[in-house]
């Protein structure tokens, strides 16, 4: 069964790597989500294994999604991974505090990236 | 990531990166104008922070690694700047906007497979890890933790977030918690609607979608806000009666609940009503300093300069009053106020004075550049080296003096310093060095630039100076190394027609010389075969009002400006000899050149010979001389003016001073004065 992702950042450039990244490995589906409030939007219509997110986005922030998600029951299942570039220690810790699954630092390492999308989404 | 690095991606990020830096340099362009206007929006910095942020996120990815460490130590900044640690200057603004062009560089350079930012990158880097070094210190303790708010609030804010939260705190602001309930399906157009209403009340600092509530219905955010209205007049502007999704609750301080939960009077949170909006205090920091026109501060020099001859008119009033039958005791009186007057007129054109006064550091900053570009352009590999960055200058100076400084430096590595491979083949290290330094001493200021080159030899400058016609066979045997040294000065002598981009066209060391003279400066070159030259030049550290000794010369009167006078005495002519021709004077077991001005000046003697002349100690650079003058009477603070353009330049005369009456006299140009009893030319009137 196809896997769907939910990769949430706004530079269409760093959108394009990870979905080429993704695109290696099979049975898997992207949705892009050019900020989070498009993603608040997408949240509740579709079902999705995994999401992915930066932190540093105009409207809402990572941290702030990360929290929605795992405090909201329909969702807090689902995994959900920071991608940011590694700015601050403090935002990282509270990423994970938050209840984020996985911490990558951008520029970060497409064989790292797959070899956790694999672990959480069993592909 | 080779993979995917196929053209169409690369051309993406360019067209990314393009967009991010242009829209950069907006951004900075309009906190630019905010600073200018004393009206900062506190959003701003924080969005070029994203957008540096993004940069530096996705040159990562594709490798291209100048642009990740320019942005990342952009980003860096920007960070300490939004967050208050990095005080926001002229200095921040002018690196970022460097940065700005440095990365459309290199955006160039990427789309064509090139790569000349390097040092570039290098520079603004450096200099950026420069200002992150003096971010000021101390952590005082957040005043967050006073604050009655939720802690799961806290816990989703970012590191910036945090920081705008406590700056409305500390400037008193009213925090607020909006909570508003939206559609699924249209949430962004209500919330959109929703945050343009509260930015016009204050600054939104977050947008929090809430878990709490039935997700299926719809979905609810809790805005927070810092503003200067009170609870009853935000919750006007934002609820809407009729549809009931909005409502507002005050963020108080734990200690007092009662008071935060009471509607209509959040005042534990409000330091006053009044002005003060919640924007100010972050633009007090930047209102501490004040940017003015040069202009300006000449017009208060100028009526300083007025008041002074004033001042000088009243003392001689008093004088002659004191002289007067029955007027000594109010002649007495006056002179007293005018004293007084006089200590507070100093005290004032002191202080204009510091205020004009610049530290050299920018213009060494502005050469560093130059070594780093030039030496690049000439495969010549050399560290720039610069101490005394703090002395100052008068600004004027400091913008006349970065021009000939350049040459000098120019000159340096283009005649001094060797090729890598001559350096090693001499046992030299590789790296040349080209050294700065400045130091104040007294009312003057030295420069020197040095390189660690291969020297000037003085048989060879007599030699090209001969071929040139400069001088004779004659003259260039009997000169002294000091002088064929001097040779590089002389209109005529550079060799190339170098043709530079950075100080104009074809400029030689003639026209450095006469930069510097202008600025009543004077400069000195010293050098050693195989070893390096070392140019010094001395300045006055400003060329607004300065002191002057009045002297008379058989019938002239000239005012000799004090900064460069160590002493006077009486001549005694046993103590006068000759040495070459030339007069000179024993001093304390020293012989200096003497001087007599009316010599130097051609001028018509007076008919009385006088009984008794003065030596007039002057000192510049380590060179003194005396001059011999016929009368002096006293000091006096002058204005130079230069003099009418019928006249033009004529050497020995720095400008014209009016010593109130309407009497104007000449300034002598000590520096010209010394310059010239040192290179030895006994003649000084050749008017230009």
């Amino acid at each position: 069964m196809t896997k769907r992702v939910l990769l949430v950042e706004d530079s269409q450039t760093m959108r394009g790597l990870i979905v080429s990244t993704l695109e290696q490995l099979d049975g898997i589906e992207v949705m892009e989500a050019p900020s989070g409030f498009f993603a608040l939007k997408v949240l509740p219509r579709e079902k999705f294994d995994l999401i992915l997110t930066d932190i540093n986005m105009p409207d809402i922030n990572g941290l702030e999604l990360v929290n929605f998600v795992k405090r909201t029951p329909q969702y807090k299942d689902t995994p959900i991974f920071i991608i940011s570039t590694e700015g601050s220690e403090r935002d990282r810790d509270k990423g994970m505090q938050l209840g984020a699954n996985e911490y990558l630092v951008k520029p970060f390492d497409p064989e790292k990236l797959l070899v956790l999308v694999k672990k959480y989404l069993a592909v | 990531m080779s993979e995917s690095e196929t053209p169409k991606a690369l051309r993406e990020f360019l067209a990314e990166a393009q967009e991010i830096v242009e829209q950069l340099g907006r951004d900075l362009g309009r906190l630019d104008e905010q600073i200018k206007r004393g009206k900062q929006d506190p959003g701003l910095v924080n969005v070029i922070f994203r957008g540096a942020h993004s940069l530096k996120g996705i040159s990562g990815m594709f490798g291209v690694q100048q642009m990740a460490s320019l942005a990342h130590t952009v980003e860096n900044l920007l960070d300490g700047l939004r967050l208050g640690k990095v005080p926001q200057t002229r200095e921040v603004l002018d690196v970022l906007f460097e940065s700005v062009e440095v990365f459309s560089l290199i955006i160039s350079d990427t789309s064509k497979g090139e790569q000349t930012a390097g040092t570039r990158v290098e520079e603004a880097v450096r200099h950026i890890d420069r200002l992150m070094m003096q971010k000021p210190g101390g952590k005082e303790a957040s005043p967050l933790d006073a604050l009655d708010i939720d802690p799961q609030v806290l816990s989703v804010l970012t590191e910036y977030e945090e920081y705008r939260l406590s700056e409305n705190v500390k400037s008193g602001a009213g925090l607020y918690r909006v909570r508003a309930v939206f559609d699924l399906s249209d949430f962004d157009k209500g919330l959109a609607e929703l945050q343009a209403k509260l930015k016009g009340l204050g600054e939104v600092i977050s947008i929090l979608p809430s878990s709490e509530g039935n997700v299926e219905a719809g979905i609810a955010f809790d805005i927070l806000i810092g503003c200067e209205k009170s609870l009853a007049d935000v919750t006007a502007e934002v609820v809407d009666a009729a549809k009931n999704n909005i409502s507002v609750k005050a963020i108080g301080k734990k200690t007092d609940k009662a008071a935060a939960s009471e509607p209509k009077k959040p005042e534990s949170m409000m330091l006053d009503d009044g002005e003060a909006p919640g924007d100010e205090s972050s633009l007090r920091s930047v209102a501490q300093t004040v940017r003015v026109d040069i202009k300006k501060l000449d017009n208060l020099m100028n009526l300083v300069a007025e008041l002074l001859l004033t001042q000088n008119a009243i003392l001689s009033i008093s004088e002659e009053l004191k002289r007067e039958k029955g007027f000594r005791g109010t002649a007495i009186k006056l002179y007293k106020e005018a004293r007084h007057f006089e200590r507070r007129l100093d005290e004032l054109q002191q202080g204009i004075m510091e205020v004009r006064m610049v530290p050299l550091g920018q213009v060494f900053d502005k050469l560093s550049r130059v070594v780093r570009k030039i030496s690049r352009e000439e495969n010549k590999e050399i560290d720039f080296i610069s101490s005394g960055e703090d002395t100052e200058l008068d600004k004027l100076i400091i913008e006349d003096l970065s021009d000939p400084l350049m040459h000098l430096v120019r000159n340096c590595i283009d005649h001094g310093v060797e090729p890598p491979e001559e350096r090693a083949r001499l046992g030299k290290s590789i790296r040349g060095i080209i050294r700065m330094n400045a130091f104040q001493q007294g009312n003057h200021v030295t420069i020197e630039v040095e390189d660690d080159g291969r020297g000037m030899d003085p048989i060879r400058l007599i030699e090209t100076a001969k071929k040139k016609g400069l001088i004779d066979q004659a003259r260039g045997e009997e000169m002294s190394q000091k002088e064929a040294l001097g040779l590089i000065f002389l209109p005529g002598f550079s060799t190339k027609e170098q043709v530079s981009d950075l100080s104009g066209r074809g400029v030689g060391m003639d026209v450095v010389k006469t930069n510097i003279a202008n600025l009543s400066g004077m400069i000195d070159l010293h050098s050693e075969v195989g070893l390096g030259s070392r140019f010094t030049i001395t300045l006055p550290i400003t060329l607004a009002i300065i002191q002057a000794l009045i002297v008379k010369v058989e019938r002239e009167t000239f005012a000799i400006p004090l900064n460069s006078v160590t002493e006077t005495l009486v001549l005694r002519h046993d103590q006068v000899r000759t040495i070459e021709r030339r007069e000179v004077i024993e001093l304390r077991g020293a012989t200096l050149p003497l001087l007599r001005l009316s010599e130097a000046f051609a001028l018509p003697p007076a008919d009385a010979v006088p009984l008794r002349q003065f030596c007039v100690i002057a000192e510049i650079a380590q060179h003194r001389i005396c001059l011999v003058v016929d009368e002096m009477f006293g000091q006096q603070d002058i204005v130079i003016k230069p003099l009418g353009k019928l006249l033009g330049t004529v050497e020995g005369v720095a400008g014209a001073t009016d010593l109130g009456a309407g009497k104007t006299v000449l300034v002598v140009d000590v520096g010209a004065l010394v310059s010239e009893a040192v290179s030895g030319d006994p003649t000084m009137v050749h008017s230009a």
